[in-house]
């Protein structure tokens, strides 16, 4: 069986509260998306503009740096129902939404507290660990440009 | 090890059943391979088709036997959902039915109960495959030409039945015409008199049937440089030429050509009589169309031509693409690409046909079959694929598409508007802006800076002022969007003459200290109603003006950075707002004050005005009669306030529909419940029965409130409605006597606009609408209105007539 764009990625929430498969259930039934590699400056009347030709958009969460309350390139979007959502899903993601390619993929649903990154210094995980520069998610990943910072040793 | 010793004992049947098992899914292998084979043949191989079809024959024919209904039924499928494989299986069959003639008797009777259930079930496609595959098999002598001119014939006098729906009788002949392209060669050659007298009989009706509904359908309003044929005017263009042309059709491939010896030899059977069903109050046919064309071959670059407007391979082409869409649209890559994998796309300028083909599905009177997206994002797969020359020809449709606006109906402009915009957002907004510069000496108004104001606006909404504004060059100035602020006038520079300023700065401090609404209402109580309202026991609707204007104004201001932060401050101060819309005027201030403060900001007032909507702080019809208030019409002729109409017109709509489904699912629940109970009914003791879960059982009491709410909702829904039309016949009436009086052309933009915007009203929510059409004829469209307006009411009415 070819791939769908509406199937599950692999990507599965680590704090999830409930066994593998009841989160794939809620993946399967859900209507929230996850939106990701954003610029730190798309904002939310950006998001609610694209997302809203797919269907009527319930909710939208901004995914924020846990210390510095700012977002951090990632969001939730929640439509009122699953085909809404699949709408996304097949015409969104991998498309540009602030000059930038966006990743759509399902979410389990939101949570209080999930809006905020999951990275040591705030931010999302990957802006910890990334090499590559990109100006709309600060620059350097978060390590490189401490390393960066403290200069060359010899 | 206990386990298998339990099964030990009853070894005989394990046995039996695993035996039974293996031989089951032994079959369901072996029809597994028949289908996929069968699935399969003419698909790109290093053989031939005609090869490829001997080969299959040879393994069916060992089938025919055991397998006959399965393999009868994977052809009636085949035939069916891959209409353009359709001479392929024809040829299959017709070399089955040259085998075995048994066989062959037995697939055209099942193939005519396919044509006939397919008409029953109002599976208007499938029934026209159907027929066409019927009409094929004559081409591969499994039927005789003459049962099959009875057939057609049969068709046709659907033409004469009356008192029918139009679009009943039109569909008939539609399914005729388009069988004449596989099957007028044949049937001229054996059978030529009564073809003429099938086409005559079909002229005759094509003369008198009405084509009211064209207009409403048409994507422009004039006809020049390609005219907007109304869809079975073409076909029969087409059919007309095919016959100058001897029939002599050249664009379908005919696999049993190969073996023409073979089939020549096969007996044939004649169709059994079939009766269309007649018309029954519940079937909807389909609407009918225009054929969308923008290209003509001299808009293609060297290289294979673009067949005539009346050419019958056009028909076919584009019917074959829009095909290939219906079956992908889902996935979106695997659209473009078997759009670009077209099987003659050798023979004509592909990338054109695709282009035509896609626009002409997003420009679809009344309402594209899928959501705009579908089309601009199978575009974007498409520049992807063919980066080299697909984007040039989309520019190419652009610029033909800008330079004819001006006689673009209102619907499609503001669809091309947002694909437009959209497309853009994927492009880095990059586009020649200057090679439309001309547009800045027209008016304001007209559709050309029109449309460049509102791609504009709509471009703002996917990224951010200023980068319009660097975008743009400079001479564009004035079509630019201003800055999307709020004008918060309590802390402007006139705010020390305004009478609420003090409070409004008392409400700032009291708010972000987090007060409660009750706090907010003591707060207002403070404002001096207004000289109308002063005497407050005189009037029941009596509100205070200056309290909602401060209280909107400062709130929304206060909670103006985002949209989530307006959300949050609405629902906070809910009892504040319900407390103050406590009427239509009331709502209708309401809105007005929001308008005052984000004026520049569209996309704004849109969400939220959507949000008081949703909070049912304002009513559907407070929202239609401030849109056609004074107040609003220096906004009138902007797409933005038109969004806000749609998406109020649409929340009730989708009300109604709620309530009906749940109303019928309830019906559903309750009969199945009351007939389970009847059976048991002579029980003994009713009382040790089980209860039913109440959960599952609604009550005849549940249903009827259900009936009685679905009975508010269908009277607020046409209440909205009638609003709405009203307010429009009695603007655009105004205008029309004002120019009389006058002395003045009518026809300006404003009047297009207007009409436009009514147009789209009918026609974007046609469904809900015509359950009201004749309230509407009655009530408002009645004959003494202009014809102008009373023509716009007639050409939807005749969409289902």
């Amino acid at each position: 069986m070819s791939s769908s764009s509406i199937d599950l990625s692999s990507y599965r929430d680590q704090h999830f509260k409930g066994s593998r498969s009841e989160q794939e259930r809620s993946l399967r039934e859900s209507s929230t998306l996850y939106v990701g590699n954003m610029s730190f400056y798309t904002t939310e009347e950006q998001i609610h503009e694209l997302f809203s030709r797919c269907g009527e958009v319930r909710r939208i969460v901004m995914g924020l740096d846990k210390y510095k309350k700012t977002p951090c390139g990632f969001c939730f979007v929640e439509y009122y129902s699953r085909s809404e959502a699949e709408m996304a899903m097949r015409y969104v993601n991998g498309t540009r939404l602030d000059d930038r390619l966006i990743r759509v993929d399902w979410d389990a649903g939101f949570i209080e507290g999930r809006q905020y990154g999951r990275g040591k210094t705030g931010g999302q995980v990957r802006d910890e660990y990334r090499t590559d520069y990109d100006a709309g998610r600060g620059g350097y990943g978060k390590l490189l440009s401490q390393k960066l910072e403290i200069g060359p040793k010899c | 090890m206990n386990r298998r010793r339990h099964h030990d004992g009853d070894d005989d049947g394990y046995e039996h059943r695993n035996r039974k098992r293996r031989r089951v899914s032994e079959n369901q292998e072996i029809e597994d391979r028949l289908e996929s084979l069968i699935l399969r043949v003419g698909e790109r191989s290093t053989s031939s088709v005609e090869s490829n079809l001997e080969g299959l024959v040879s393994v069916l024919e060992a089938d025919l036997g055991t397998f006959r209904l399965k393999i009868l039924r994977i052809l009636s499928d085949c035939a069916v959902k891959m209409p353009e494989k359709c001479t392929i299986y024809t040829t299959l069959v017709g070399l089955l039915n040259a085998k075995n003639y048994k066989f062959g008797g037995e697939f055209v009777d099942h193939m005519v109960k396919t044509f006939k259930e397919s008409l029953k079930q109002c599976k208007w496609n499938n029934a026209r495959y159907s027929l066409r595959f019927l009409a094929d098999l004559v081409n591969c002598h499994v039927i005789s030409a003459s049962s099959l001119l009875q057939l057609l014939d049969t068709m046709i006098d659907v033409s004469n039945e009356d008192p029918v729906p139009q679009v009943r009788r039109d569909w008939y002949v539609f399914a005729v015409l388009s069988t004449l392209p596989w099957v007028g060669r044949d049937l001229y050659e054996k059978k030529e008199s009564s073809l003429e007298s099938l086409l005559l009989r079909i002229e005759v009706y094509l003369n008198k049937r009405s084509k009211k509904h064209h207009n409403a359908l048409r994507v422009w309003s004039v006809d020049a440089p390609h005219p907007q044929e109304e869809y079975l005017d073409c076909l029969w263009a087409q059919i007309r030429k095919l016959r100058q042309d001897n029939w002599a059709e050249k664009h379908i491939q005919r696999p049993y050509l190969a073996f023409d010896s073979i089939l020549c030899e096969a007996l044939q059977h004649n169709l059994p009589q079939i009766v269309p069903p007649p018309h029954h109050e519940a079937y909807e046919y389909p609407m009918p169309w225009v054929v969308y064309r923008m290209f003509d071959y001299t808009d293609c670059p060297d290289g294979p031509n673009l067949p005539g407007a009346h050419s019958i391979e056009r028909f076919l082409i584009e019917e074959h693409l829009h095909h290939i869409i219906e079956i992908h649209h889902r996935e979106r890559k695997d659209c473009a690409a078997q759009l670009l994998a077209f099987p003659y796309k050798n023979k004509v300028p592909l990338e054109y046909c695709i282009v035509e083909v896609i626009f002409a599905e997003l420009f679809h009177m009344p309402t594209p079959r899928y959501l705009d997206i579908v089309y601009g994002s199978i575009l974007i797969e498409l520049c992807k694929l063919h980066p080299a020359t697909l984007p040039q020809v989309l520019a190419q449709a652009t610029e033909i598409l800008f330079m004819r606006i001006d006689s673009m109906n209102t619907s499609c402009f503001d669809r091309f508007v947002n694909w437009f915009s959209y497309h853009l957002s994927n492009f880095k907004f990059t586009w020649s802006w200057e090679e439309w510069d001309s547009c800045l000496l027209l008016d304001m108004e007209h559709p050309r800076p029109k449309f460049i104001q509102e791609v504009l606006q709509k471009c703002l909404r996917l990224s951010y002022h200023q980068r319009i504004v660097e975008m743009m060059p400079e001479t564009y100035g004035k079509l630019l969007p201003v800055q999307p602020q709020p004008n918060y006038k309590y802390a402007s520079e006139e705010a020390a003459s305004l009478a609420g300023t003090q409070v409004a700065h008392q409400l700032v401090v009291a708010i972000r200290q987090k007060c409660t609404p009750e706090e907010v209402v003591n707060i207002l109580k403070e404002l001096p109603n207004s000289g109308e309202n002063a005497d407050q026991e005189m009037s029941e609707t009596s509100f205070n003006p200056l309290k909602i204007d401060v209280f909107v104004q400062t709130l929304l201001n206060l909670g103006s950075k985002s949209f989530s932060h307006s959300f949050a401050a609405i629902s906070k101060f809910h009892l504040v707002f319900k407390a103050l819309a406590e009427s239509e005027e009331a709502q209708i201030c309401i809105l007005h004050n929001v308008f005052e403060l984000w004026q520049n900001h569209q996309q704004m007032m849109v969400v939220i005005i959507d949000k008081l909507l949703k909070t049912q702080i304002v009513d559907c019809s407070a929202v239609a009669t401030w849109i056609f208030s004074k107040e609003m019409t220096g906004e009138f002729t902007k797409m933005y306030l038109w969004e806000i109409l749609h998406l109020t017109i649409k929340k009730m709509n989708k009300h109604v529909i709620k309530l009906n489904f749940e109303l019928n699912d309830a019906k559903e629940k309750l009969s199945k419940a009351d007939s389970s109970s009847s059976d048991s009914e002579d029980e003994a003791a009713p009382k040790r029965k089980k209860p039913v879960t109440t959960v599952d059982k609604p009550t005849e009491e549940m249903v009827e409130r259900m009936e009685e709410k679905l009975e508010a909702a269908n009277v607020d829904q046409k209440r909205l409605f009638l609003i709405v039309f009203q307010r429009f016949i009695m603007i655009l009436s105004e205008h029309l006597v004002r120019s009389d009086t006058d002395g003045r052309d009518p026809d300006t933009d404003w009047y297009r606009w207007t009409i436009g915007r009514l147009q789209q009203v009918f026609l974007m929510h046609h469904e809900q609408v015509q359950k009201y059409s004749s309230t509407l004829e009655t009530l408002l469209f009645t004959s003494d209105l202009d014809s102008h307006i009373l023509d716009v009411f007639h050409q939807f009415v005749a969409l289902r007539a």
